[in-house]
């Protein structure tokens, strides 16, 4: 199964909760918290839930709440699989 | 919480007086305030035969359809989390803001607060993740369910949107929340503060929306635009769903006069609501008790009222009273009346919003838009219903009622006023 990517995550938060027309996607966000891409808590449980579905995994909610940042929120999906 | 801040009193202003001074409306007949108000002086309507959804199988087929979709005026970021009605709302209330002339930026923190009204809540969306979370299950249920299908959430919405932070609210008062929210939004410029973007807006044009109108039996059945909706006709036979509404700026005159130059559209002079008596009782239904209580409220007399926006529903014992409530209030053919929901449908909370906004725009203007053709007007109910082309209209206010489905009675006086001082 090949792994999840930086590309899978922007796709998949495009999808679930848009863009700000303020923030870049596509420019370094790696590491920039999700409050300053515009997703608030509860795009990031959309935006979660819809990466369950899509690979069949579960995060627990504490690991979810800890994942401020794209890189955090691919580690824990990496870990959950 | 700190207190809103007061508007500074400009001489010769009243603190309290509430002018509109942003306007904008969303109807089936027209998409904006000026198209609105042409169509309805031009007589053109808006029922359609349903193209939303597959409505053929149900015994309703038509509504007052808005063709523009509004998540084109907004940004990406808040599609997914909104339903349509929000979208128009959303929508709305920016062009409401343009209009007004406001800088939310400029105005004090808590000076600009927003209260709407909304009868349905975001059915279409409510209905396509209940759909998801049956044939799919919990997983597949958008976490924007959570506040998307809320009545509230157009407030929320716009609030947020623009950095409203002043009084805000909502009011569920089914069709009268349009005057419902506009007479709470007087309150707040009463208590204080100097702006509420107040209004209604409605759209629940979807298979579960549908089903819960045809659930109030008032739905008329006909296929054809021209017969589908005769408010006061003989052959009145029910009304037609609808989207759309109206919001506008209702600023209080101190801080318009501090601002100078506005060209309000009007004063919201009076307002009034009752329930109607419990069934059975006897005693007549609200509308009169509602008409006395905004004209005693605006302080003016029934002779001062040039035109009555009736509610129209359109239903046969339902027009009687309100006709009985106006020959009651001005006497017998004493006061023209027209129902523009002949033309728009009949779009919930934002009826009344809509009723509102073409009184402002009649006081305006001098003139009072036609009701359609509605046939014969049974002459018991001694109305004098502007039919065929709009008519002058003498003296310079005019009454909105509003009925309410389950007893709710709302009635608002408007009047001319002229701009505020450079």
């Amino acid at each position: 199964m090949k792994g999840f990517t930086l590309a899978d995550l922007k796709r998949v938060m495009r999808e679930c909760a848009g863009e700000d027309e303020n923030v870049d996607l596509d420019g370094d966000i790696l590491d920039a918290p999700f409050e300053n891409l515009g997703y608030d808590s509860l795009a990031l449980l959309e935006t979660a839930t819809r990466i369950e579905r899509e690979l069949g995994v579960r995060m627990p909610e504490e690991v979810l709440s800890g994942a401020r940042t794209p890189r955090l929120l691919l580690d824990a999906v990496a870990s959950a699989r | 919480m700190t207190a809103p801040a007061p508007a500074s009193t400009a001489p010769g202003t009243r603190r309290g007086t509430a002018l509109v001074t942003g306007l904008d409306v969303r109807a089936a007949n027209g998409d904006g305030t000026e198209e609105f108000w042409r169509s309805l002086l031009e007589g053109r309507g808006g029922i359609g035969p349903i193209t939303r959804f597959d409505a053929s199988g149900y015994p309703s087929r038509l509504a007052g359809e808005i063709a523009r979709d509004p998540g084109e005026d907004l940004p990406g970021r808040l599609l997914p989390q909104t339903d349509r009605v929000t979208q128009l709302a959303l929508a709305c209330a920016a062009e409401v803001l343009r209009d007004s002339g406001l800088d939310p930026a400029g105005a004090p923190e808590y000076g600009i607060g927003v209260v709407t009204a909304n009868a349905a809540g975001g059915f279409e969306f409510g209905q396509r993740e209940l759909e998801n979370l049956w044939a799919k299950g919990p997983l597949y249920v958008s976490a924007y369910q959570s506040f998307a299908w809320f009545y509230a959430v157009n407030t929320g919405q716009i609030s947020i949107r623009h950095g409203l932070r002043g009084p805000s609210g909502v009011l569920v008062t089914g069709q009268s929340g349009g005057l419902d929210a506009v007479g709470h939004a007087r309150r707040m410029l009463r208590k204080g503060t100097p702006a509420v973007l107040t209004g209604a807006m409605e759209s629940a044009l979807c298979p579960w929306g549908h089903v819960a109108e045809l659930t109030g039996g008032r739905l008329s059945t006909a296929d054809r635009s021209e017969d589908a909706c005769l408010p006061f006709g003989e052959r009145a036979a029910g009304h037609v769903v609808a989207e759309g509404g109206a919001l506008l700026m209702l600023e209080d005159e101190a801080s318009a006069h501090a601002r100078g130059g506005i060209r309000p559209y009007g004063e919201v002079a009076g307002y009034a609501a009752c329930f109607d008596p419990p069934p059975g009782s006897g005693r007549p239904t609200g509308p009169a008790r509602a008409a006395r209580a905004a004209l005693a409220d605006a302080g003016v007399e029934p002779a001062d009222i040039g035109a009555v926006f009736a509610e129209g529903a359109a239903v046969p014992d339902l027009d009687a009273q309100e006709a009985g409530a106006i020959a009651g209030v001005f006497g017998p053919d004493a006061v023209p009346v027209t129902a523009i929901t002949s033309r728009t449908g009949r779009p919930g909370a934002g009826a009344s919003a809509l009723d509102l906004a073409a009184a402002l725009l009649a006081v305006r203007d001098g003139l009072i838009p036609p009701t359609a053709d509605v046939g014969r007007v049974p002459a018991a109910y001694r109305i004098d219903l502007v039919t065929g082309r709009p008519r002058p209209m003498a003296g310079d206010a005019a009454l909105v009622l509003a009925r309410g489905y389950g007893g709710f009675n709302s009635a608002v006086v408007v009047r001319r006023c002229g701009p505020t001082p450079r």
